[in-house]
């Protein structure tokens, strides 16, 4: 499909939408992790709004504070990990007006709070059945826990369950170590939906899996929300995912925002030089072969942070003026932010084109 | 008909050969897995060959049988032409030398209680002649620097737990480096790095296959990265070459069906937004094929939307399509009409001469 062809589907698909309250609000949050030989800062002042049926995709390198970001969220840290700062509110349907504040919430609030209205599913998430239960036991009691049924439309909830995620019915009498890797991924999908929360987080939920399964995962996920309509916070360190399956995507690196925006300005107006690297490090299979950078150097010591922007040593646009960059959100389009003053979208289109020639010479 | 002249052959002289190679696994009473059947290829001086598949297509185990650590079923493995018998001690221990493994999981595979410099202590001293302290930290420092993980001195006095995985990978690449191999296995050297750090363990990798005359085999299940690193891919599925030839061409216009499927699945940045499905990923949902011994016809064809009667009765062979190319497909009129086409001309040209 052509890249205009599919611009035109992505404005029709956000044409006419109101710009709806956000149903997870992220604001300024901060995490640290306190060790002995000095504090982690892994996530630094990050906003974020999730809006109903919206996906948004987190990327970034391991150690990136993607991961650490979404379990604050939902206050699923243990320590060593300190939320320093920071305001998180949910505002699902079935919650007043004020919403939720989810940082002040008592244990008990959480545990309502938690599946019933956000759910994660992890990335090693297929190895988190119990290994001596059924499929059916280990479903049930979520359902069990959350939203009680009676035991008839408890087994119809069930089946119909895992028809959603495309297993056949009889699989709920199964083990855990009868199902392949895929599946069992799909059982856990099933699982985070099982009581139809508003808000999904996935981390990671494919990064195990062969590609063509995890083609066929993606798939369903993406249908699943169109289907039953939930918010999705998608986390993962492959860009080229989220191009795909995100309507925004923010892009961390070492806990501090890069550049949020529409999945199309992300690629197309690309305006932090980590996102080109993170653009330019991935092979694809069409299309003519493009020149691939990557990203020089390796993920920063969070212990040893530069002053100023943190990716300084490794951008390919450094200058002096790196050290003393304040890591604020610049706007540089319709609801599209960088975090870089000095590189603008047409300075790195023509950089990144220019040694496109160069390669193709 | 003509035999297939493979493009990794036009780059250099061959090294390593594997000739109808096969591993069965009895899996329990009665029951074998045959987990790489009739595998043949060869890795050429200079040249990148990759191997690509899901999980239990069987490409590991083939890596496990060329470097000996596992005995072969069936078939034979030639170094410089010669049968390779790990009966034979001496023959095999140099065998050994030659054809250097780095595996998928830089965590586990360097001790973590050993620093850096332990690791490559005893390769530098066994196989590069390193007598005194000074020399074996010389040349380990050397062999850093091959990697690019400078300084070498910094380097060296780590631990893996204080370096990231691309650091990790370079070690373990530096370390198979040391003992002065021809052939480098590399078995999914990148997939378990971030993407970002994926292409410069890889073009470290194609530089030192230039800089070493190695001969590589590339293992990977990421066919997009296959096309761009690879002279030559092969297509592994269910123990079985599918299909073989240039990457470039392989990728771009693929014969076999399941190929195809590998192709549709790769993520695609410019189906941007496109959420709902696309014809080639639905067109052969299911499980990964069976291995299992006595599965008549072949493997694919519980998968494959082109699948005939004759598919589930008879094993269809690898055939050279091109010169450069080969698939094991009955259908491949159906699959790919434009190669087939091209095929049934040089048959035509074959049975004339």
């Amino acid at each position: 499909m052509s890249a205009a062809a599919t611009a035109n589907q992505c404005a029709e698909r956000f044409a006419g939408e109101p710009p709806a309250a956000p149903v997870l609000e992220i604001e300024d949050l901060s995490i640290t992790y306190r060790s002995r030989d000095g504090d982690v800062n892994a996530v630094r002042h990050v906003d974020l709004a999730l809006r109903p049926g919206e996906v948004v995709g987190l990327a970034g390198e391991s150690g990136s504070g993607k991961s650490t970001l979404a379990l604050g969220a939902v206050r699923l840290l243990r320590p060593p990990a300190v939320i320093t700062s920071g305001r998180v509110t949910y505002r699902g349907r079935r919650i007043g007006e004020g919403g939720f504040d989810v940082l002040a919430a008592s244990a008990d609030e959480l545990r309502r709070l938690r599946w019933r209205e956000i759910s994660i599913v992890f990335q090693s998430a297929m190895n988190a059945l119990n290994p001596v239960l059924r499929i059916r036991d280990q479903l049930g009691d979520v359902i069990d826990t959350h939203m009680p049924l009676r035991r008839e439309a408890k087994r119809a909830r069930l089946e119909s369950l895992l028809d959603l995620v495309g297993i056949p019915r009889e699989r709920l009498r199964s083990y855990p170590h009868e199902l392949s890797g895929g599946m069992r991924q799909r059982v856990m999908i099933a699982m985070a939906l099982a009581v139809e929360p508003e808000v999904v987080i996935m981390d990671e939920p494919t990064t195990a899996l062969d590609v063509v399964v995890q083609r066929e995962i993606l798939e369903q996920i993406a249908e699943l929300r169109e289907e039953l309509g939930f918010a999705m916070l998608f986390i993962t360190h492959d860009l080229s995912l989220l191009l795909e399956l995100a309507d925004r995507i923010m892009i961390l690196y070492a806990g501090q925002l890069a550049e949020l925006g529409s999945a199309l300005a992300i690629r197309n107006a690309t305006a932090h030089p980590y996102t080109a690297g993170l653009l330019d490090s991935f092979p694809s299979v069409r299309g003519p072969r493009r020149a691939l950078s990557g990203i020089p150097g390796s993920p920063p010591d969070m212990r040893e942070l530069p002053r100023g922007c943190p990716f300084t040593p490794r951008c390919g646009f450094a200058r002096a003026g790196c050290a003393e960059v304040t890591m604020k959100p610049l706007t540089v389009g319709e609801g599209h932010v960088s975090t870089c003053p000095f590189v603008g979208a047409d300075e790195l289109a023509l950089a990144r084109a220019a040694r496109r020639e160069g390669a193709a010479r | 008909m003509s035999d297939l002249e493979p493009l990794a052959a036009t780059l250099g002289p061959l090294v390593l050969e594997s000739r109808e190679l096969s591993k069965t696994y009895r899996i329990a009473h009665g029951v074998q897995l045959e987990a790489a059947s009739d595998v043949s290829f060869g890795l050429y001086q200079r040249a990148i060959v990759a191997l690509v598949g899901e999980s239990g297509s069987g490409k590991s185990t083939v890596a496990k049988l060329l470097a000996g650590q596992e005995p072969a079923s069936g078939g034979s493995i030639h170094l410089d032409g010669e049968q390779i018998e790990p009966a034979r001690r001496r023959r095999f221990r140099s065998h050994k030398s030659d054809v250097q493994m780095v595996f998928q999981d830089p965590f586990s595979s360097l001790n973590p209680v050993h620093r850096v410099s332990y690791h490559l202590e005893r390769p530098v001293r066994l196989h590069r002649g390193a007598r005194t302290r000074a020399e074996v930290t010389a040349q380990s420092a050397a062999l850093l620097e091959e990697v690019r993980l400078s300084p070498p001195e910094h380097f060296l006095a780590k631990f893996p737990h204080e370096l990231s995985g691309g650091q990790r990978q370079r070690v373990a690449i530096a370390r198979a480096l040391a003992v002065k191999p021809r052939v480098l296995l590399a078995d999914e050297p990148v997939s378990m790095l971030d993407v970002s750090i994926r292409l410069g363990v890889l073009d470290l990798i194609a530089d030192l296959r230039s800089r070493f005359d190695l001969a590589v085999l590339y293992i990977t299940h990421d066919i997009a990265s296959a096309r761009y690193f690879a002279d030559e891919t092969l297509v592994m599925y269910a123990g079985r070459i599918v299909e073989r030839g240039p990457s470039e061409a392989l990728t771009q216009e693929p014969a076999h069906p399941y190929t195809q499927l590998l192709l549709g699945a790769a993520p695609d940045p410019d189906r941007l937004g496109a959420r709902s499905g696309n014809g080639h990923a639905r067109a052969a949902v299911g499980r990964a094929g069976s291995s299992l011994a006595g599965v008549t016809g072949c493997r694919f064809a519980a998968r494959c939307p082109f699948a005939d009667e004759r598919c589930r009765t008879q094993s269809p062979p690898l055939v050279p399509i091109s010169r450069r190319r080969a698939a094991a497909c009955w259908r491949l009129d159906v699959a790919a009409p434009a190669l087939a086409g091209a095929l049934g001309e040089e048959r035509g040209e074959a049975i004339k001469t």
